[in-house]
């Protein structure tokens, strides 16, 4: 293929989509150059997946033009797209986890030789791709057993052994931790040094000026505007994105703690392998306090929640929860306590995807008045419970009958915090609050648990965002190896002393008082 | 990550598409089939369906009948749609209403029965076939529960075991359990007069009180998943598990008990038969009764009110068949084949969608078979 580089690879002109009561995309522009990485930046629900799945060919636009190397194109399908040469790495990758890397990456697009199928050709490919983009996968593991890492460069892999030379990610690093990050930045650089072309989904500030070429903002569907990394700065693209000045500093004002509210005494919990993940940890929280879990995920974070909050079996060590003793109790009679949980996983535990959002806004307390009397659901109340919760989070959604999974993730997740926080909890386990989500959310929902905090919750906030977890916590303990390694006051530590203890689990030179 | 990863989760969503349309295609796809395989065989497939309807409908007698052959397959049917909501394939309706009947045979034979006035004795029958299927619809629930033990496997075993089980209890001359010795073929005593449901239509097979018990069950079921917390805990469990943990939803509860009444409801519909069409148990009557009702369910969508037209289509055409054979020369199998096509389209309904170009309102397929590179 010969490749004139002053015809844009890909080019999108006044693109319209409409879903019923939304208009996704108005009018959009987007101009992708030879070996260039173009980042798309907006905020969640801004129309960034539709326009890319309109570019694959998944959706028709209801006006506005594609054009592939300078050719006008009309995709009836995916397949289409592919015979383009383009290639797409979804949000939620499509892989079958039973099956291998090489069985996946040809499914769809199988080598025969005869009758069957040449996994050995593939399996050559796969290692030759690998080598060539970095992008190594062991062609014989199976993908459930990959990590969310692993996964993302066999989706990369599966693109490229279908020859795309247009790439689109949409919001590759939203599942990666730091370190994968980092790693995935190289693999995009190698890329586009051997001629693709990358769109690339973010709404991470950060991350655009780290690798983008040329930036286009979408704002509520509409473009909002475009920039060059060289001149952009984190606050103008972020007041492009938000449409409005963003402050980046949380406010907050003076802890008042009162009585203790959590006690984990001596703590231990397994991860679902049985192996010990949670090793004997002790941990207070008083009412009017935010206590923070910092640590490399993977030291037990997940596990301390969820044994918290009742999900998941203590091996040994007591639990207190609002001064009752929470040890053996469920998540249902936890819950009934006054303590509120925001999970981590927001699609596994937070929300019925299917059901609609007034469904999820009762999903724990659906059995109660008003919302059911003798056994019965009393829709009218659950509605009506919706609606001012919708109202009152700032949930943007066409009503409350959808189903949640149409809403962006920042939206679900406050549909989440909603149900959780209007029941005036006690304490609430907050996990990875704002993962993948954009700033405007991140802001809201940061807002909201230093409002519970003000009105004397005890919050126990874990995330894998030191920034996150300095801006809000009050006190900050450092999670390593399933043991806390230090408990610190928020003021008197550092983001260098925390991610040095992170890192190594011992204190360097600062002296660690432990509670 | 959370619920369109189980099977369920993918087979609910390519159900959300053209919920009504699809299934009636896949209805005409397989008369289609089975028309050209009438045709094969040398006999005009229009004169073997006129044959076919007019034995289905042909008389005030024969709709009775049609009806009277449907009513039993409301039940086995319902067994699988209500576990099926909750995540679990009910495959053993075929021992639940095996169970339940020989249990609803026995209890109608007790003696206090002899004299007690119908509205005692035929409902002590009715509970009495829902709670022996209860409880061998339960048993894998427990299992499931439990163990971890796959519900498919265990219900299947469970209807080997129902079979041999009733078959010996029924058969046996020495000891004698329940046969009825004096009868020629192998049964159970007749239940008391008191305990036989209302008649409504002498038909062949006679058309009883047992419609209108299935009818109730099929729409109290209905109003149970759409308005009570009981049904909000099943669905969730069946879309969502994780979640549902996390809701403080007792899982394990909602699994066994959803597989107990499940089998319950089988029960009942075995022993309405046994109550208002034989007076007797004879095990064959029930063969296959709880295999078709997976279809039924399937091609129901699994909704209990779609459940009574699906059933309704299924007795119907194994009541006409007979006279398709006796008139125009084509074997009651072709029936069992348009059947078994109705069922492998349902369950394939991609190919269905495909055929008839059924898309969702965005326009874009939906497989649940085939979740590939989109
Ligand atoms: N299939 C769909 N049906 C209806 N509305 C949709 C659909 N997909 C996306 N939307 C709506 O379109 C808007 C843009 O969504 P999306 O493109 O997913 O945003 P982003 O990827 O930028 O977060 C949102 O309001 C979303 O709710
Ligand atoms: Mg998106």
């Amino acid at each position: 293929m010969t490749v004139d580089e002053r015809v844009p690879v890909l080019e999108v002109r006044g693109v319209t989509k409409t879903f019923p009561g939304v208009i996704a995309n108005e009018d959009v522009d987007l101009v992708l150059h030879h070996g260039e990485i173009h980042c798309l930046l907006g905020e969640n629900g801004a129309g960034k997946s539709t326009l890319v799945n309109t570019v694959f060919g998944l959706y028709q636009p209801d006006a506005g033009s594609i054009h592939v190397r300078g050719e006008q194109v009309r995709f009836g399908g995916v397949s289409d797209a592919i015979d383009a040469g383009i290639g797409m790495v979804h949000q939620h990758f499509q892989l079958i986890p039973v099956f291998t890397v090489a069985e996946n990456v040809i499914l769809g697009n199988e080598v025969t030789s005869g009758p069957f199928l040449d996994l050995n050709a593939a399996r050559e490919r796969i290692t030759e791709l690998g080598t060539r983009y970095g992008l190594k996968v062991d062609p014989d593991a199976k993908v459930g057993d990959l990590s969310v890492g692993e996964q993302q460069r066999v989706e990369l892999v599966k693109a490229l052994f279908r020859e795309a030379d247009i790439l689109i990610l949409d919001e590759p690093t939203a599942v990666l931790t730091p370190g994968e990050v980092d790693d995935f930045f190289s693999v995009v650089r190698s890329l586009v040094d051997q001629g693709k072309s990358i769109v690339f989904i973010t709404h991470k500030l950060r991350e655009v000026l780290t690798v983008a070429d040329r930036i286009t903002v979408l704002r509520g569907g509409r473009v909002a505007g475009t920039a060059d990394p060289s001149s952009a700065t984190q606050q103008s693209l972020a007041n492009l994105m938000v449409g409005r000045d963003v402050v980046f500093q949380v406010e907050k004002g003076e802890s008042a703690p009162a009585e203790v509210r959590i006690a984990i005494d001596g703590m231990s919990v397994e991860d679902d392998r049985g192996v010990l993940t949670v090793n004997e940890l002790s941990l207070k929280v008083r009412a009017g306090e935010i206590f923070g879990v910092a640590g490399v995920e993977g030291n037990g974070q997940r596990e301390l929640v969820e044994a918290v909050a009742g999900m998941r079996p203590k091996v040994g060590g007591h639990v207190e929860l609002l001064g009752r003793n929470a040890t053996k109790l469920s998540p249902r009679e936890i819950t009934e306590l006054g303590v509120a949980h925001i999970p981590e996983d927001r699609g596994k535990h937070g929300v019925v995807g299917a059901y609609s959002i007034a469904d999820n806004v009762v999903l724990n307390r659906y059995h109660h008045r008003p919302f059911s009397r003798r056994f019965i659901r009393d829709r009218q109340a659950i509605a009506s419970e919706a609606e001012t919760l919708v109202e009152r989070f700032d949930v943007r959604t066409p009503g409350v009958d959808v189903p949640i999974q149409n809403l962006s993730g920042g939206n679900q997740q406050k549909v989440i915090v909603a149900r959780e926080l209007s029941g005036q909890p006690g304490a609430i386990l907050v996990a990875q609050p704002t993962r993948g989500l954009d700033i405007g959310s991140i802001e809201f929902i940061h807002n909201q648990i230093i409002a519970l905090r003000d009105e004397g919750a005890a919050v126990l906030l874990v995330s894998a965002e030191l920034d996150e977890i300095l801006s809000l916590s009050d006190r900050i303990g450092v999670l390593y190896r399933g043991r806390l390694v230090g408990v610190f006051d928020t003021a008197e530590t550092s983001r260098e002393q925390l991610g040095y203890l992170m890192a190594t689990g011992a204190a360097s030179d600062a002296e660690a008082s432990v509670v | 990550m959370g619920e369109s990863d189980s099977l369920q989760g993918k087979i609910v969503k390519a159900w959300s598409v053209q919920p009504v349309l699809v299934p009636l295609y896949a209805i005409l796809l397989s008369f289609i089939v089975g028309g050209v395989l009438i045709a094969i065989i040398g006999v005009n497939p229009f004169e073997a369906y006129w044959a076919l309807v007019r034995g289905m409908v042909g008389s005030p007698d024969r709709v009775a009948a049609s009806i009277a052959r449907s009513v039993p397959f409301v039940g086995s049917a319902l067994a699988l749609a209500l576990a099926f909501r909750a995540g679990l394939f009910n495959i053993g309706a075929e021992g639940q209403l095996l169970v339940g009947g020989i249990l609803a045979a026995w209890v109608g034979t007790f003696s206090f029965l002899a004299d007690a006035p119908g509205l005692v004795a035929i409902p002590t029958v009715l509970i009495a076939g829902a709670f022996g299927g209860l409880v061998w619809g339960g048993v894998p629930g427990v299992l499931r529960a439990r163990t971890g033990a796959h519900e498919v496997i265990s219900t299947i075993m469970l209807n080997s075991v129902a079979l041999f089980i009733v078959r010996w209890i029924v058969n046996s001359r020495d000891p004698v359990i329940l046969r009825d010795t004096a009868a020629s073929v192998p049964r159970t005593e007749q239940i008391a007069d008191g305990a036989v449901l209302p008649q409504l239509v002498d038909s062949e097979p006679n058309l009883h009180f047992g419609l209108f018990v299935m009818i109730a069950v099929a729409v109290v079921l209905a109003f149970v998943i759409a308005r009570t917390t009981f049904g909000f805990e099943v669905i969730t469990v069946g879309t969502n598990p994780n979640a549902a943990r996390y809701a403080g939803i007792n899982v394990n509860r909602i699994i066994v008990s959803s597989m107990a009444l499940s089998g319950a409801f089988a029960g009942v519909a075995a022993a309405s038969e046994v109550s208002g069409t034989n007076q007797f148990f004879q095990p064959g009557t029930f063969a296959f009764i709880g295999f078709d009702g997976i279809a039924i369910a399937l091609l129901a969508r699994a909704n209990p009110v779609a459940i009574l037209p699906a059933a309704l289509l299924w007795g119907s055409l194994l009541a006409g068949a007979p006279l398709m054979q006796q008139e125009a020369d084509v074997s009651i199998d072709v029936v069992r084949i348009i059947q078994a096509m109705v069922l492998l389209f349902v369950a394939a309904d991609a190919i269905v969608r495909y055929l008839f170009r059924v898309r969702d309102q965005g326009g874009r397929h939906i497989d649940a078979t085939n979740a590939g590179w989109v």
